[in-house]
């Protein structure tokens, strides 16, 4: 019924401006085009004033209104995330003063040059000394953000610290799996082929397999393999090895201000070295609530939207601790070699749940 | 060729007109305006089918603003006039989510923005302001319209599919598009996306081949190049846009149906399906092709779109503020430069990929580089309007709201364009944000502000100006209330594309902005129904237009009868003697194009 009503209103209000133009129409007639196109021109010229004022007070008050629920104020939770944020907000001066010289003027001629009785047109087709100076200057300005927009590049890019502590993030519709090297420090060989949900979700080779010439890696024994929450440290830099089991995904981590696809086949790269713990972010948002999401940024699917890791940074004896509790994948797999797999068994169930109810 | 034997040539063959005795000729319904190859009529094709294909595009995202707006409410109207796989329970579905948005983009870019823009304009506009009786080929021309109305049939057909449509957004990054397993949008619903795609491929070629054609060969009697309307200018270097970057979306295309259908391995790699529980064959193949060769059309196709609509403005701002376009041949300079630098900037839509840190500084270079014309571009119509004497016609508010959006959309390009900045912003709400602002809004605004301007050559009649102005009002407020929050939440790290926000911590406070949005883009979404309503009332009876020449331009197009007929011109086809905006130029308003050089007058084109 409410939506029956609704739709009339709406027809309703159609016919009203409908008829109302139309009888502008005729009004114009009466009233001598001329005239009424006129006072049309002097309206329409002070619209555009008054849409500029207005539009400069709205965008005032949106960013008072939301700026504090972006990243703005809140610090980037790593080191490489500080150089996109100066460089942000380099841009921002600069775009934001272009931005408000050029509407003004566009605004201000539209309402100064208005048509008016008496007034003389200026032929004015070019002036090279004009056209020269707003080619220059522009210029220069985008030398400017192009050196340091080129040099954080460089620097997000580069090779990673070699004390990095390497962990291998790989996505599946629809969510994420994490790897860590063991004890031995080295990742063991893998193989989309023997991958199995339910036991050994990224492949690692751990038998011998005549058919696909694979033979068991000794130091995939180790490994370490999580989902949903990946564990890094406070001021260690952590390089990610990024991976995808189906559909391109992508590694995205706002509160880093990093991003990095994930693409099956074609293994990449991201680094950045953290700089709160968790616990710390908590109290510089002053939300309890607070964690550092992983996020998806790349559509894989219908799922797409619940594709969610989370990332706890801890102090580095928190992480010894955590570390010490985690059991190599392979010993989950084959129980009788170890008695002590009871955890990582459950994780591994428990997401499992969790991606089918996906 | 000369325009009379192109005329005689394509009438002979359509039996239907004889050179200038078309009036006294009987043609039937179908040879006049369903199977026409008289450009205007095929311009008007192009013009209503896209603006058919603008409602539904529209409507879609009407429906998932709906969903992002409303997370929580249920809709139970929604579920009978969509049926349980869009809407069950009167909520939008998740895949029902993703079909809408991956439709709402392909057809705006292509059918809409693309044919809709470039098909009306160039159609109705080239063989008018280059003085010819119509294109080069008038045959092709009605087979390029053809080959996208079947396009455009395939595509509406498969959101009727059980499957529904693809909706792996409308960049159909493969693996997600090769697989059915991965998404069940790609399934039944990518096949015919990908012959549609195909099929406009094949339409847009020909109509680009016959665009460059008719504007080297077809203009007429002293009109050079340097005395061409921006519009044609505009135009032409869209056409070559699109006949330089098409084929090779079409490769990337047809590499793709091998991979879905034919077992090969172009794209495919390393790929386990948990929804099967199966590992692929396929290794070898890189995911990242498809992305080279996407956007090696992809980003030339932000150009196609956008250039018509710069030419549009140009010529629109100098009419009415009876001003000559401010440094005519910079504006070409600088299309020309936006056109070469359009094929080299493709990478840097994937920044994140993994790419080649070099190759992405150079990206980053030649992108940023495009700010450049861009700048040129928006100070000259600034100065176009400088002490001008300016008539706010619905096209000219319009044409004033394009260069505000472009200003406004263009300087995030900025931030976008620079490779580390965007790493962090990169599919968030921002670049939403900018591309709708600086292409979507735009262009779309371009294109009303082209409707409003020759609708009375194309129809001999006038559109409700006070429907114009209620209709320009709430399009400018609406887009930049709609657009301008999204900055803000891309400034939070929000991703595109998710169905719902509420499981996460980090974007789940814009839930009230959401609803926000979404309540302005209902209304902005009526108001381009009384635009609609506007265009049909006025078609049969709008005030008839009495004046051959209302606005007082320079161009040709003016010199027709208000309803020219087949072949544009009655008698000789005019000549030229000046460039396009002779304006307020000592102490006339305007002189025609066709009026000859004063004895002690000055010439410089």
């Amino acid at each position: 019924m409410t939506m029956f009503l609704t739709i009339t209103a709406i027809i309703l209000i159609f016919i009203v401006i409908f008829q109302i133009s139309k009888a502008n129409e005729y009004i114009a007639i009466i009233k001598g085009e001329e005239k009424t196109r006129k006072q049309g021109n002097k309206i329409n010229a002070y619209l555009m004033l008054g849409f500029m004022i207005i539009g400069l007070v709205g965008v005032w008050y949106c960013n008072k209104l939301l700026y504090s629920k972006t990243l703005l104020g809140v610090p980037s939770a790593s080191d490489h995330g500080e150089k996109v944020d100066q460089m942000l907000w380099v841009t921002i001066w600069i775009t934001g003063f272009v931005f408000i010289v050029t509407q003004v003027l566009l605004f201000w001629f539209a309402f100064k040059y208005r048509e008016q009785e008496g007034k003389k047109v200026f032929f004015f087709p070019h002036s090279s000394k004009l056209e020269i100076i707003w080619t220059s200057v522009p210029a220069i300005v985008l030398a400017i953000l192009i050196v340091i927009g080129l040099k954080n590049w460089y620097i997000i890019t580069g090779d990673a610290p070699k004390n990095s502590l390497e962990v291998e993030v790989v996505g599946k519709q629809f969510n994420w799996i994490f790897r860590y090297k063991g004890n031995d420090d080295v990742f063991g060989r893998k193989y989309y082929k023997v991958i199995d949900e339910a036991t050994n979700p990224l492949g690692l080779v751990w038998k011998d397999n005549e058919k696909l010439g694979l033979k068991d890696d000794e130091k995939a024994h180790d490994d370490i393999v999580l989902q949903q929450t990946m564990y890094v440290v406070k001021g260690r830099p952590v390089k990610l090895i990024i991976g995808s089991r189906d559909v391109i995904h992508d590694v995205g981590l706002p509160h880093f201000r990093m991003k990095m696809d994930a693409v099956p086949g074609i293994p990449t790269t991201m680094w950045f070295t953290p700089k709160y713990t968790t616990k710390e972010m908590k109290e510089i948002t002053k939300n309890p609530d607070f964690i550092y999401e992983l996020a998806c940024d790349q559509m894989c699917g219908n799922g797409h939207y619940s594709m969610k890791g989370i990332i706890e940074v801890v102090t580095q004896q928190e992480f010894d601790a955590w570390m010490a509790e985690k059991k190599p994948a392979y010993l989950t797999a084959f129980p009788d070699k170890n008695v002590k797999t009871e955890t990582t068994t459950t994780a591994i169930a428990d997401n499992k749940a969790i991606a089918e109810k996906q | 060729m000369s325009n009379d034997t192109t005329l005689h040539a394509s009438t002979d063959a359509a039996h239907n007109i004889h050179g200038e005795h078309h009036e006294h000729h009987h043609e039937t319904f179908i040879t006049k305006y369903i199977f026409s190859q008289d450009h205007k009529t095929i311009s008007k094709q192009f013009l209503i089918t896209g603006m058919v294909w603008a409602v539904i595009g529209g409507l879609m995202s009407v429906l998932f603003r709906l969903q992002l707006g409303f997370p929580d409410e249920s809709f139970p109207w929604l579920e009978d006039l969509l049926g349980k796989w869009w809407a069950a329970g009167g909520h939008i579905t998740a895949q029902g989510y993703y079909a809408l948005v991956t439709i709402h983009g392909t057809v705006l870019i292509f059918f809409v923005l693309t044919a809709g823009l470039s098909g009306t304009f160039a159609n109705l506009l080239i063989p008018l302001q280059i003085g010819a009786r119509d294109m080069a080929s008038p045959l092709l021309n009605m087979l390029s319209y053809w080959f996208f109305f079947i396009a455009g049939v395939i595509m509406l057909s498969s959101i009727f599919v059980e499957t529904g449509p693809f909706s792996g957004g409308w960049t159909a990054y493969p693996p997600l598009s090769a697989l059915g397993d991965a998404s069940p949008g790609s399934k039944t619903g990518m096949d015919l996306w990908i012959i549609s795609m195909a099929l406009f491929v094949v339409s847009s070629l020909l109509s680009g081949l016959n665009y460059i054609a008719t504007v080297l060969n077809m203009r007429t009697k002293g009109m050079s190049m340097t005395r061409l309307p921006l519009t044609i200018w505009s135009l032409f270097f869209t056409a070559i846009v699109g006949v330089l970057s098409f084929p090779v979306l079409l490769s990337g295309f047809i590499l793709l149906i091998f991979d879905r259908n034919f077992g090969t391995s172009f794209y495919l790699s390393d790929i386990f399906l948990s929804a099967t529980g199966t590992a692929l064959p396929n290794e070898g193949g890189s995911a990242i092709l498809f992305q080279h060769l996407f956007w090696f059309l992809g980003h030339p196709e932000v150009y196609i779109i956008v250039l018509p609509a710069m030419g549009i403005v140009s010529e629109i701002l100098s009419i009415h503020s009876r001003k000559p376009i401010f440094g005519y041949i910079a504006m070409i300079g600088s299309l020309f430069a936006i056109t070469v630098l359009s094929f080299i900037v493709w990478a840097h839509h994937m920044f994140v990929t993994g790419l080649n840190p070099f190759l992405g500084s150079l990206f980053t270079l030649f992108t940023l580089l495009i700010a450049l014309p861009s700048a040129i571009k928006v100070f000259n119509w600034l100065t176009t309007l400088w002490r001008g004497s300016i008539r706010f016609t619905p096209s000219m508010l319009f044409a004033i709201g394009f260069v505000s959006v472009f200003i406004s959309g263009g300087l995030t390009g900025l931030w976008l364009g620079n490779s580390a900045l965007d790493i962090h912003l990169h599919d968030t709400y921002f670049n939403i944000a900018h591309f709708h602002l600086v292409m979507g809004v735009a262009s779309i605004f371009a294109m009303f502000a082209g409707v409003y301007h020759w609708f009375p050559k194309m129809y001999g009649r006038r559109m409700n100006i006070t429907l114009g102005y209620i209709h320009f009002w709430i399009s400018i407020i609406g887009a930049y209330l709609i657009f301008w929050p999204m900055h803000y939440e891309g400034l939070a790290g929000m991703p595109r594309r998710y169905y719902d926000y509420s499981i996460w911590e980090s974007f789940k406070q814009f839930s009230e902005l959401n609803r926000f949005i979404s309540i302005v883009v209902f209304i902005t979404f009526s108001a381009q129904i009384l635009f609609i309503i506007n265009f049909f009332y006025s078609i049969w009876n709008g005030r008839k237009e009495t004046s051959l020449n209302p606005y007082g331009a320079t161009t040709l197009e003016w010199t027709t009868p208000i309803h020219p007929g087949h072949g544009n011109w009655v008698g000789e086809i005019p000549e030229v003697h000046r460039w396009a905006y002779d304006y307020s130029k000592d102490g006339n308003d305007f002189i025609p194009q066709t009026t000859p050089i004063g004895a002690d007058e000055k010439n410089e084109h």
